[in-house]
């Protein structure tokens, strides 16, 4: 069943009409996710303009990488997306790493790769429960919530934080994950499909559900190119284009898995994908398990660039004197910019890094997913009732402070 | 910039034979390519990359200026292109001076260009013609100074 909206094309549309309702959504306010204010002009229920303003979160992020040395700015990547830092300290160390031109251990890229599909899934959780609270569907938030606590304990075991891990390192990574780790993710991925499953009872044959995101914020192939949109929002309508697959890094090439796409292109759609990707990532992290070696290095070999191990650092002298440099001058790479592109939970996420061959980057840039798709909601909710702005404001899942950084 | 090589990068090569005078200089960094472009053939290099068939740069990324003061031209905006069905990337670059930080504006040619040149406005005041809405995006409307250049203090007094 869906729920046909008699829409006035668009000439009839009256925008700048006197009698026309100017709305401040937000920035307080709890559907927005963050501090997001969108001004919308209203004929009735109709909203025929909606212009969102950003920058309530504005921190400065990049400002503050250029004062940092090269390993003191992953400590910010985790705060520009709080869902999922572990995939924004990937984007940045291989954008560091790149610029280095070091290859990381195949073991450390291996659980790499586990630790940011569990984020993926964890973000994903929380954009499910929060979507669904905002459309009326309270249990699914909890539900949801209720899992993403169990990711957030493997986080906290192997890196002694729950969300801003900081877990990934230039070269590798920061610790020797515990060594029963592995039990506590298979733990985990074993419980998790039936509460995909649970998920998908309550959700994806549900009229009201449907009702409010069935042909609700469509977006066209197009449209999505054009407006720069990718991640979920880009394969939504169709477009089968994922940064894992199209450019693989850390060693995303030797992994089975689908990119998952719907034709659709509407708020419904990109439900679809979002919960088949969770089913995705499962598949990746079950392979990841099989193929990470017990032991073995976890972090690369690069004397004065990566910090060596602790028996060494008590042991040999030149341990000792690497220790102490690269912890209190930072390490310098060549000079030059590379631009690394992973695919984050919101979509494609890029680093943009310059080096002036310094300790401290000349420029570290974010291309954050979550600025660029906002930038397609009024593209979305135009033409359409207010109660479905919140549907097309969930559907696009931001950050704000990745929007602001 | 480095003498006639040959161009390991295709894209250039056509992008030579499309406008020689379009392509300034060529980077190869790491297997990424930088093509060095003037600012008044910008606009049409864009174009020309993102409508020609062959090469379908339908995708623009990210625009990222960078600010090299004190070295004169100080900025260079970086622009990030991908095609989507090709599976490929290439960075434009432009070089323009702080006295004179105007470029054309790419809205017309990818409509996702619209927030990224508000945001290289907003932080470093480069400005672009043609552009519908340049006001500031991240800072308040009331904002003196522009704070990713590089002679604006990290903290202080301004």
């Amino acid at each position: 069943m869906t729920v046909t909206v008699e829409t006035p094309p668009a000439t009839t549309r009256n925008i700048g009409n006197a009698q026309n309702m100017v709305l401040n959504m937000g920035p307080q306010h709890p559907s927005t996710h963050g501090v997001l204010r969108v001004i919308l002009e209203l004929d009735g229920e109709i909203v025929l303009k909606a212009e969102p303003v950003i920058g309530y979160l504005h921190t400065g992020i990049e400002k503050s990488a250029e004062s940092k040395t090269y390993s003191q700015v992953i400590t910010l990547t985790d705060r520009i997306d709080y869902l999922a830092p572990l995939s924004n300290n990937l984007g940045y160390c291989l954008a560091v790493e790149k610029l280095l031109d070091l290859e990381v251990p195949k073991r450390a890229q291996y659980i790499r790769v586990l630790l940011t599909e569990l984020t993926r899934i964890g973000s994903h959780l929380v954009w499910l429960g929060t979507h669904a609270i905002d459309l009326g569907a309270m249990s699914v938030f909890l539900y949801c919530f209720r899992e993403r606590e169990e990711i957030l304990k493997i986080f906290e075991y192997l890196s002694g934080q729950r969300m801003m891990t900081s877990y990934f390192r230039v070269g590798g990574l920061a610790l020797e994950p515990p060594p029963d780790w592995l039990e506590r993710v298979r733990r985990f991925i074993d419980a998790f499909p039936a509460h995909i499953d649970e998920y998908e009872d309550l959700l994806t044959q549900n009229r009201i559900w449907m009702g409010r995101t069935q042909g609700v914020g469509i977006l066209s192939a197009a449209d999505a190119i054009a407006m720069g949109c990718s991640g979920p929002l880009l394969r939504g309508s169709g477009v089968a284009y994922d940064v894992r697959k199209a450019f693989p890094y850390s060693s995303y090439d030797e992994f089975d898995f689908n990119v998952q796409t719907h034709t659709a292109g509407d708020c419904y759609a990109r439900y679809v994908v979002r919960v088949a990707e969770m089913r995705e990532s499962l598949k990746i992290v079950r392979q990841a398990m099989d193929k990470v070696p017990p032991t073995g290095p976890f972090r690369a070999e690069m004397p004065g660039i990566i910090p060596p191990a602790r028996e060494e650092m008590k042991t040999s002298i030149e341990g000792l004197i690497y220790h102490f440099k690269i912890f209190t001058e930072g390490f310098a790479p060549p000079p030059g910019e590379v631009y690394q592109v992973i695919e984050s939970p919101r979509g494609e996420l890029g680093f943009f890094v310059a080096s002036d061959g310094s300790a401290k980057p000349l420029r570290v840039k974010v291309r954050a997913p979550s600025f660029v798709n906002l930038q397609s909601l009024p593209k979305l909710c135009e033409g359409r009732l207010i109660a479905d702005v919140v549907a097309c404001i969930g559907t696009t899942d931001i950050v704000l402070g990745e929007v602001d950084r | 910039m480095e003498p006639q090589e040959p161009d390991k990068n295709p894209v250039v090569q056509q992008l030579r034979g499309w406008n020689g005078a379009a392509v300034a200089g060529v980077v190869e960094f790491r297997g990424e390519t930088t093509v060095i472009v003037p600012r008044e053939y910008l606009r049409a290099a864009c174009e020309y990359l993102a409508t020609e068939p062959s090469l379908r740069f339908s995708f623009l990324s990210d625009i990222t200026p960078v600010d090299r003061f004190p070295i004169e031209p100080r900025f260079e905006v970086n622009y990030h292109l991908l095609s989507i069905d090709r599976r490929a990337r290439i960075r434009l670059r432009v070089k323009i001076s702080g006295k004179d930080a105007v470029l054309p504006s790419v809205t017309a040619v990818w409509p996702t260009a619209n927030w990224h040149e508000r945001e290289s406005f907003d932080l470093f005041g480069i400005r672009f013609e043609g552009h519908p809405n340049l006001k500031r995006i991240l800072m308040p409307e009331e904002w003196e100074g522009y704070p990713l250049r590089r002679d604006y203090p990290t903290e202080g007094p301004r």
